[in-house]
């Protein structure tokens, strides 16, 4: 229960000691003091929870510490670098894909695993995508501009 | 607020150059009634470094207001919108507010913030008129700097100004506020300031607070509303390792250092309860409220009263708030007062609400507001933050409460199931004659006539203080606009019902029955936006349009939808708005809220039940 488990958050190599069926949210948030990533539901059907596990959309309020040994964490304090934004970021802010900001990350982090595993999603795609990430403020249709604007940025590289 | 503390005050606030403001009418913030802050209701300060600090009581949940009332106060100060600072929703700095709802943030609030900065830019103006020697009058503000007219080279700054200074401003001339005409912030499209924390993570929710020692705490709640508890075994969850359990009167909460660990501690209590039995269920919701309602509050009457032999008969159910963060609070006792950070539309409320169930004084309270992950009404209580504080003074630590989802659920302030009957007639010129309209449970909010009915009662049954009003098996509360999405349905559904009966096309009926101005612009301005043809409904287009009013604002909506007639699944191609809301502070952030306020619409209509 109690192996210290490995992996890599947001580029650098973290190890962390404690009960390894406890869900990384929590790690997350109270461990390692990283509270951008929200708690929604804890039952994986909102996606406020959301970081990129090796790359794909995950949700850490279902996913245990155990299961992530050794893999590559990516969260939204993981975005930015060296005080620049993610093209994703930046296209949140200009489209004003938000209101309360509380979905923001979850949706950040949701399409961030989208343009890596699809640079050049369709609108069709990215709302099927994005269709688990709950948003109450009604901010859908600007955050659907924002992706589509980031893609064509970043020619979908992250 | 005698002098002393009001100097007091303004050393709490930092040096600098502080404005304090009065505007009426006051009652609408409730000071009259509440003694202190008796007078004020914008704050504002200045710095040495030309900053420019709004202290406002209000609390930013989504709606933009964190940025627009900085435009206000930028605009009116002459100072560029990105050195502005809004402190928001703390009871110690900010002046006292009833709460955020109500829609009276831009409307009520803004006034006061606009005239506390022109106040400010008056005093500066005054002090810049001594230092520069030069009249008032031949000096121009802007961008917090103070030049003379014709002279740009004779100027000095804000910051200048306000440094080593210690003035206390009341607004005791009557600055003149800017014209529209002479807008530079105002009406200008902002970027939200709150943006780059929010894309970032690191804007803070009351969740996201760190306090040393700090334990999360899950509280036991009953199976129903109503339940009593007969039983309590909590032995297996002190067996786990740092878990402190806390049982007092109705109290019974688990509390550990990891919020997860805590959950899994609550799981191990063990208690029975006894369940009362439901009054109603969601089929007999309806008729449970007709029967027991009581009386009625006529709002309206005038002509004959109609006959309440209603040909229709709406009905709405409760709708849950669901804001994406759950209701949260952190509390931390320390030096005789706590503190509370909490995740509420009502800090000034709360904080007498915690004073009041604490036993304390209210100057032994303070409430600080982080940001909303969301409210529409749903946080006007806040049975979390009394929790917090509860468990914090019993524990002597500080401690956590967040909801979970079910809590959030449970002790939700739902908006109200309601019932609303209306008997209508048209005369053989499609014109309404008589408009008989009884609504139980929603209030009169947007219940008013807003057609040209000479012959019409409205009656409001199970309003906030009858004898029906407790009728609810659990709190409800205002959501959104109280009881408008209710009335306005009920209404302008039975005006389509009219228009059918009539063989009227439903827009041009409802221009032929109001006079009202502003609803036929609004109708006619969505109706041609929207390619509005012709025809007498129903047209079998999948096309329909509504007009309403809330809070000084008129709306009309016009919809395109497709239905599939063999499963009933309804999609919704397009939904174009017509808004006249009078003086637009930021138009981006006002189409945000319209486009948010359809789009949840759309949820509770189409998937809500």
């Amino acid at each position: 229960m109690n192996q210290p488990i490995k992996f890599r958050l947001n580029g650098r190599p973290v190890t962390v000691d404690t009960d390894s069926d406890r869900m990384l949210l929590w790690v997350l948030r109270t461990d390692l003091d990283l509270t951008g990533t929200k708690y929604g539901c804890g039952e994986g059907v909102c996606g406020s929870c959301t970081v990129a596990v090796d790359g794909k959309a995950t949700r850490s309020c279902q996913t245990s510490l155990a299961s992530i040994a050794g893999k590559n964490i990516v969260t939204i304090e993981g975005l930015e670098h060296d005080g620049k934004l993610h093209p994703l970021q930046e296209a949140f802010m200009d489209h004003g894909g938000f209101q309360c900001g509380y979905c923001t990350s979850g949706m950040l982090m949701n399409a961030y695993a989208l343009l890596q595993q699809q640079p050049h999603p369709t609108r069709d795609a990215i709302v099927q995508e994005m269709e688990g990430n709950l948003c109450r403020c009604g901010a859908h249709q600007r955050i659907i501009a924002a992706i589509q604007d980031a893609s064509k940025k970043t020619g979908g590289a992250a | 607020m005698t002098p002393l503390d009001r100097r007091t005050f303004c050393k709490l606030l930092g040096g600098g150059i502080v404005v304090l403001v009065t505007t009426k009418p006051v009652d609408l913030f409730g000071q009259q009634r509440r003694g202190y802050p008796e007078d004020l209701n914008a704050y504002l300060r200045i710095d040495e470094n030309g900053h420019v600090t709004l202290f406002s009581g209000k609390i930013e949940m989504g709606q933009g207001v964190h940025t627009s009332l900085a435009q206000m106060a930028a605009e009116e100060l002459g100072v560029p919108l990105e050195s502005m600072t809004v402190v928001m929703g703390d009871t110690d700095l900010c002046p006292w507010d009833a709460g955020t709802w109500g829609s009276l943030t831009t409307r009520m609030f803004g006034p006061a913030v606009r005239a506390a900065a022109a106040e400010a830019r008056l005093a500066l103006m005054n002090e810049a008129s001594k230092k520069l020697g030069v009249a008032r009058d031949q000096l121009v503000a802007e961008n917090g700097v103070i030049a003379v007219a014709g002279d740009p080279s004779r100027k000095v700054t804000y910051g200048e100004l306000a440094k080593g200074k210690q003035i206390a401003r009341v607004v005791d001339e009557k600055a003149v506020l800017r014209s529209a005409k002479d807008f530079k912030i105002i009406g200008k499209p902002a970027k939200r300031l709150d943006a780059r924390e929010k894309v970032t993570g690191r804007a803070k929710y009351a969740g996201d607070i760190r306090l040393p020692g700090m334990l999360y705490a899950r509280i036991l709640r009953p199976p129903m509303h109503g339940a009593t508890r007969t039983s309590l075994d909590v032995s297996k969850a002190k067996a786990i390792d740092g878990v402190t359990v806390i049982e007092k009167d109705d109290l019974v909460a688990v509390l550990h250092a990891k919020p997860d660990v805590a959950a899994k501690a609550l799981s191990l209590v063990k208690a029975e309860w006894t369940k009362p039995a439901a009054a109603f269920d969601n089929e007999t919701v309806a008729e449970y409220f007709l029967k027991n309602a009581g009386e009625g509050d006529v709002k309206v009457s005038r002509g004959k009263a109609p006959e309440m032999e209603a040909d229709e008969t709406y009905r709405v159910g409760y709708v849950a708030h669901a804001p994406m963060e759950p209701h949260t609070a952190v509390a931390e006792s320390k030096d005789g007062r706590i503190t509370i950070w909490a995740s509420t539309q009502s800090p000034f409320g709360t904080r007498s609400r915690v004073a009041k169930e604490l036993g304390l004084d209210e100057k032994q309270v303070r409430v600080i507001t982080p940001f909303l992950g969301g409210g529409f009404g749903g946080k006007s209580a806040a049975q979390q933050a009394v929790e917090a504080a509860r468990l914090t003074q019993i524990t002597g630590k500080p401690v956590m409460v967040a909801w979970t989802r079910g809590e959030e659920f449970f002790y939700d302030t739902f908006g109200p199931a309601a019932v609303v009957k209306i008997a209508s007639a048209v005369d053989d010129q499609g014109k309404i004659t008589s408009w008989g309209y009884d609504v139980y449970a929603a209030g009169d909010r947007a219940a008013e006539v807003l057609y040209d009915a000479p012959n019409a009662r409205v009656r409001t049954f199970m309003s906030r203080g009858s004898a029906g009003a407790n009728l609810h098996p659990f709190g409800t509360g205002p959501w959104r606009a109280p009881g408008a999405a209710t009335n306005v349905f009920a209404r302008e559904s039975q005006v389509d019902v009219m228009a059918a009966a009539a063989k009227a096309d439903p827009l041009e009926f409802r221009l032929r029955n109001t006079s009202d101005e502003r609803a036929r612009r609004v109708l006619k301005a969505a109706a041609e936006a929207f390619g509005w043809k012709a025809a007498p409904g129903p047209s079998g287009q999948g096309r329909g349009i509504a007009v309403g009013i809330d809070s000084g604002t008129y709306c009309a909506l016009a919809a395109e939808v497709a239905v599939d007639k063999k499963t009933g699944a309804i999609r919704v191609k397009r939904v174009v708005a017509a808004q006249d809301m009078g003086l637009v502070i930021n138009p981006d952030g006002a189409k945000m809220q319209m486009e948010g306020c359809i789009t949840m619409g759309l949820g509770y209509v189409l998937s809500e039940e």
